[in-house]
C-alpha cells in the first residue's frame, strides 16, 4: 500500500470494524460517554419540561382600594377566579409599595376614593395598574391580562345598569399551532436542541484531543488505517449513542410533556440525523484543532451551550434581534434545528420550512467534516 | 509563628503562580479565556430580548368601508408592525403563516361597517402564529391594545365621554418594559459563572490525569494551602472579567446602576466563592479531564436555566424550586437585577449573601477533603 493511495483515504471494512470496535470498548470501559448519550437528556428534559415556562400564571397582585362599595367590589372581584393572579387585599399604597420593592407582590392595582362616584360622571374614573418591570416580560403579560379583565368588567358593567355603549369593534382571536399559548409546546422541541448540541459535542470533543494528549495517535497513524476511517470510526459509535438519545428526548417530549407531534416521525428522526451529523463533525472538529482536552473542552464549553441557548431561536426571537446578531445566528446550527423541530412538532410538514433548514444544515455537515479530513493529516507536527 | 505563615503565604504564591502559568502558557488556552467572554457579552446581550419590533402582519380587509379602513390604518400606523401583504382570498392566509412570513392575519369581515352601523358588535379576527406562544401572547395583546384604542376613541367622538372607567398603566423600575434591562444583567451573571467553571473545573482533573497532583500532594503544601492555591487564580480571573463585563453593561448598553458597587461586589465575591468550590469539588471527583468536563456540563447547564434568568423561577414547579436553592446563579442573578435596576440597598440582599456564602464554605471544604481522600 503506498502512501499516496492512504492520504486518499481509502475505506477497508475490516479495519473499519477494529476501529470502531476499539471505540466501542472504550465506550463501555468508560462510561461517562453512555451517561452522557442516555442520562443527560433524561435529566435535562425532565428539568427543563418542567422547570422552564415563561407563562404567567398566579402572580400574586396587590389590590389597593382606597373606599370600598359596590363598585370596586365587582371590579375587584373579577380579578378573582382567574388562573392568572393571585390577588392579595392590600389597606393603602405605602404597604403595597413596600411589598412590591419586598418582590411579595408583582403589580398593584390601585382604586381611588372616587372610584364609585366618578364613575357615573362623563370623563370617568381612573384605574391604576402598576407593574414591576424588572422582568419586562412577565410585566407585559400582566398587562396584557389586566386590560382583558378590565374590557370584560366594563361590558358587565354597561349590561347591567343598562348604560347603552355605542357598539365596539371586538377582538376574535385565532392562535394557530398552539391554540392554548402554551409556552412548553415551544419550548421543549427548542430544548431538545439544545441538549442535541450538548451531547454531540461532549461525546466527541474531547476523543480526538485525548488520542494526540495521550500519544495513541501516534500509534494508530503507525498502523495501516487510513484517515477516513479514523474519522468514520470516530463518528459511527457516537452517532449511534447519540441517535439513541434523540430517541428518548423525542419519546419524552411526546408522551411525558404532552407536545403535539403532527409532522411525519420519519421527516423528524431524518432531521436530527442530519443535525446528529453535524454537531458530531463539530465536536470532531473542535478535538482535532485542539489536540488537547483542556482547550478542546474550553472551546466546547464556550462554542456549544450558550449560542445554541441564546442565537438559536429557542427562547429569544431571531427576528427581534440587530441585523448583526441575525446574521451571526446563520452560524449556529442549532437555529436550523430548532426552527424544524418547532415546526415538524406543532405545524407538520411544512416543505417551505424543512427544505432551506434541511439544507442549511446538510451543508454545515459537509464544511465541518471536510474541514475534518482536511485538518487532519497522517502526520506528526 | 509569623514565620511558618510567611513560609504558608510564599508556598500558595509559588502554586497562585504556577497555576496562572499552566492557565496561559497555551497561546489557546489564553485566548479562550480572555476573548469570547467579551465578544459573548456583545452578541448575547443583542440577541437576547423578549421584545419584539418589526412583527410582519398581512391585512385582509373584505369590508372596506371608511370605518375599516380607519381601522386597518390604525395598524398599519403601529410602530411594532410592518405590513407585508394584503390579502384578498381566504386561501392566502395559510401560506402566509405556514412560512412564517406573516406572524399576525388582521382579518376584517364583510359586514364589518354593516354591524358597526346597525349599533352591533363587529368582529375583528386576529389569527397568529403560535409557534413561539410568548412572542403570540406579546402580539395579540399589541394588537388588542389597538383595537381597545380604536374603540375608546370612537366612543369619546361619538359624544358618550369615553368608558366609565380607564386604565392608567405604570411601570415601575423599567418604565419601557425593556427585556434588555432584565436580561443583561442576569447574562453578566452566565458569563461570570462559565469564566470560572472554564479555570477551575478541570484544574485538579487535569493534575490527577496527568499524574503530577501525587507530587503536588507530597510536598510540603497543606490541602488547605493546595485549595488556595487553586482558588484563588479563578478568583482573581473571575474578578477581572466581572469588572470588565460590569463596565460594558453600564456604558457599552446602558443599563441603569442604581445601587451601590460595594453591595455589587460583595455579591460578586460571595458568587465567585461559590461557584469556585462547585468548580473543584467537580473537579477533585473526576479522575479524568472528561468526567471533570461532563461534571462541569451538568452543574451549568441546569445552573443557567434554573437561574430564573430568562424563565422566572415563580413559573416553576414548586419541587424544581426547592432545587433551585443549591443554584449559586440563582441569587446572583438576583443581586445583580435588585443592585442594577432597583438600587436595593446592602441589608435587603442579605437573604442571597448567606446562602452563597454557605455553599462556597461547604463546596471548597469537601474539594479539600477529597484532595487528600479520593486517591487512585
Amino acid at each position: 500500500m503506498n502512501a499516496a493511495h492512504q492520504h486518499q483515504g481509502g475505506i477497508s471494512a475490516m479495519r473499519l470494524r477494529g476501529l470502531m470496535r476499539k471505540e466501542f470498548l472504550q465506550i463501555l470501559r468508560d462510561p461517562s460517554s453512555i451517561a452522557i448519550a442516555f442520562v443527560l437528556p433524561v435529566i435535562l428534559l425532565l428539568l427543563f419540561g418542567y422547570g422552564v415556562s415563561l407563562d404567567a400564571k398566579h402572580v400574586p397582585v396587590a389590590l389597593v382600594v382606597d373606599e370600598p362599595g359596590a363598585a370596586t367590589a365587582s371590579f375587584t372581584g373579577s380579578f378573582r377566579h382567574l388562573p392568572y393572579f393571585d390577588p392579595v387585599l392590600l389597606p393603602d399604597m405605602h404597604s403595597a409599595e413596600i411589598a412590591m420593592r419586598e418582590g411579595r407582590v408583582q403589580a398593584i392595582v390601585h382604586l381611588r376614593s372616587d372610584f364609585g362616584r366618578k364613575l357615573y360622571q362623563p370623563g370617568g374614573t381612573p384605574v391604576q395598574i402598576i407593574v414591576n418591570g424588572v422582568n419586562a416580560n412577565t410585566g407585559r403579560l400582566i398587562l396584557g391580562y389586566g386590560s382583558g379583565i378590565w374590557i370584560n368588567w366594563l361590558h358587565q358593567y354597561a349590561q347591567l345598569n343598562h348604560i347603552h355603549l355605542p357598539a365596539s369593534v371586538q377582538v376574535e382571536q385565532r392562535v394557530w399551532f398552539n391554540s392554548e399559548l402554551r409556552s412548553r409546546n415551544y419550548l421543549v422541541p427548542g430544548l431538545i436542541a439544545v441538549i442535541m448540541t450538548l451531547i454531540g459535542a461532549l461525546l466527541t470533543a474531547l476523543v480526538v484531543a485525548r488520542e494526540w494528549e495521550r500519544g495513541t495517535m501516534e500509534a494508530l497513524m503507525a498502523t495501516p488505517v487510513t484517515m477516513n476511517e479514523i474519522i468514520i470510526g470516530k463518528m459511527a459509535p457516537y452517532f449511534v449513542l447519540g441517535s439513541g438519545g434523540m430517541l428518548i428526548s423525542v419519546g419524552m417530549a411526546v408522551w411525558l410533556f404532552n407536545v403535539p407531534l403532527r409532522g411525519s416521525i420519519w421527516l423528524l428522526f431524518g432531521v436530527a440525523a442530519l443535525f446528529l451529523l453535524v454537531a458530531l463533525g463539530m465536536g470532531l472538529l473542535i478535538s482535532t484543532l485542539a489536540r488537547n482536552q483542556f482547550v478542546a473542552s474550553q472551546i466546547a464549553l464556550i462554542v456549544t451551550f450558550l449560542p445554541a441557548f441564546l442565537l438559536s431561536g429557542f427562547i429569544f426571537e431571531i427576528s427581534s434581534m440587530p441585523q448583526v446578531v441575525q446574521v451571526i445566528t446563520h452560524i449556529i446550527p442549532a437555529r436550523y434545528f430548532v426552527a424544524l423541530l418547532q415546526t415538524l412538532f406543532m405545524a407538520g410538514d411544512i416543505w417551505s420550512v424543512i427544505w432551506p433548514n434541511a439544507l442549511a444544515l446538510a451543508v454545515m455537515a459537509l464544511i465541518f467534516l471536510a474541514l475534518v479530513r482536511r485538518i487532519s493529516r497522517k502526520r506528526l507536527d | 509563628m509569623i514565620a511558618s505563615l510567611s513560609a504558608a503565604w510564599r508556598r500558595i504564591v509559588a502554586l497562585v503562580g504556577k497555576e496562572f502559568l499552566a492557565l496561559l502558557k497555551d497561546k489557546k488556552s489564553r485566548f479562550v479565556l480572555i476573548g469570547p467572554p467579551i465578544i459573548q457579552l456583545l452578541v448575547f446581550g443583542y440577541a437576547a430580548t423578549f421584545d419584539l419590533n418589526h412583527v410582519p402582519y398581512a391585512l385582509y380587509n373584505e369590508d372596506g368601508g371608511a370605518v375599516s379602513r380607519q381601522l386597518a390604518a390604525r395598524f398599519a400606523g403601529a410602530p411594532l408592525f410592518d405590513l407585508i401583504s394584503t390579502i384578498r382570498r381566504d386561501a392566502e392566509i395559510r401560506p402566509l403563516i405556514d412560512d412564517r412570513q406573516a406572524r399576525l392575519i388582521v382579518h376584517i369581515s364583510p359586514q364589518f361597517s354593516r354591524d358597526l352601523a346597525l349599533g352591533k358588535p363587529a368582529p375583528v379576527q386576529l389569527i397568529v402564529d403560535g409557534r413561539n406562544s410568548n412572542s403570540a401572547l406579546i402580539v395579540l395583546n399589541y394588537a388588542s391594545s389597538i383595537v381597545q384604542q380604536f374603540n375608546a376613541d370612537r366612543l369619546q367622538r361619538s359624544g358618550m365621554g369615553g368608558p366609565p372607567v380607564h386604565l392608567e398603566v405604570r411601570a415601575w423600575f423599567n418604565p419601557n418594559l425593556q427585556s434588555r434591562w432584565f436580561l443583561i444583567p442576569g447574562i453578566a451573571g452566565l458569563i461570570t459563572l462559565i469564566v470560572t467553571m472554564l479555570v477551575t473545573a478541570l484544574s485538579v482533573a487535569r493534575e490527577r490525569e496527568q499524574g503530577t497532583f501525587d507530587q503536588l500532594l507530597v510536598t510540603p503544601l497543606r490541602p488547605v494551602e493546595i485549595l488556595l492555591g487553586k482558588a484563588l487564580p479563578g478568583f482573581i480571573i473571575g474578578m477581572f472579567e466581572a469588572t470588565v463585563i460590569i463596565a460594558l453593561a453600564v456604558f457599552w448598553f446602558d443599563i441603569p446602576l442604581l445601587g451601590s458597587l460595594v453591595t455589587l461586589y460583595t455579591g460578586l465575591a460571595l458568587f465567585l466563592l461559590s461557584a469556585i468550590g462547585v468548580g473543584l469539588m467537580i473537579s477533585s471527583l473526576a479522575v479524568t479531564q472528561q468526567q471533570g468536563f461532563l461534571g462541569a456540563f451538568l452543574f451549568m447547564v441546569p445552573a443557567v436555566i434554573l437561574s430564573g434568568f430568562a424563565t422566572p423561577i415563580e413559573n416553576m414547579p414548586e419541587a424544581v424550586q426547592y432545587i433551585t436553592l443549591i443554584d449559586p446563579l440563582r441569587y446572583f442573578v438576583v443581586i445583580l437585577r435588585d443592585v442594577f435596576l432597583e438600587g436595593t440597598p446592602f441589608h435587603l440582599l442579605i437573604p442571597q449573601f448567606w446562602p452563597l456564602a454557605l455553599i462556597g464554605t461547604i463546596s471548597l471544604s469537601i474539594a479539600g477533603w477529597l484532595f487528600r481522600h479520593r486517591m487512585y
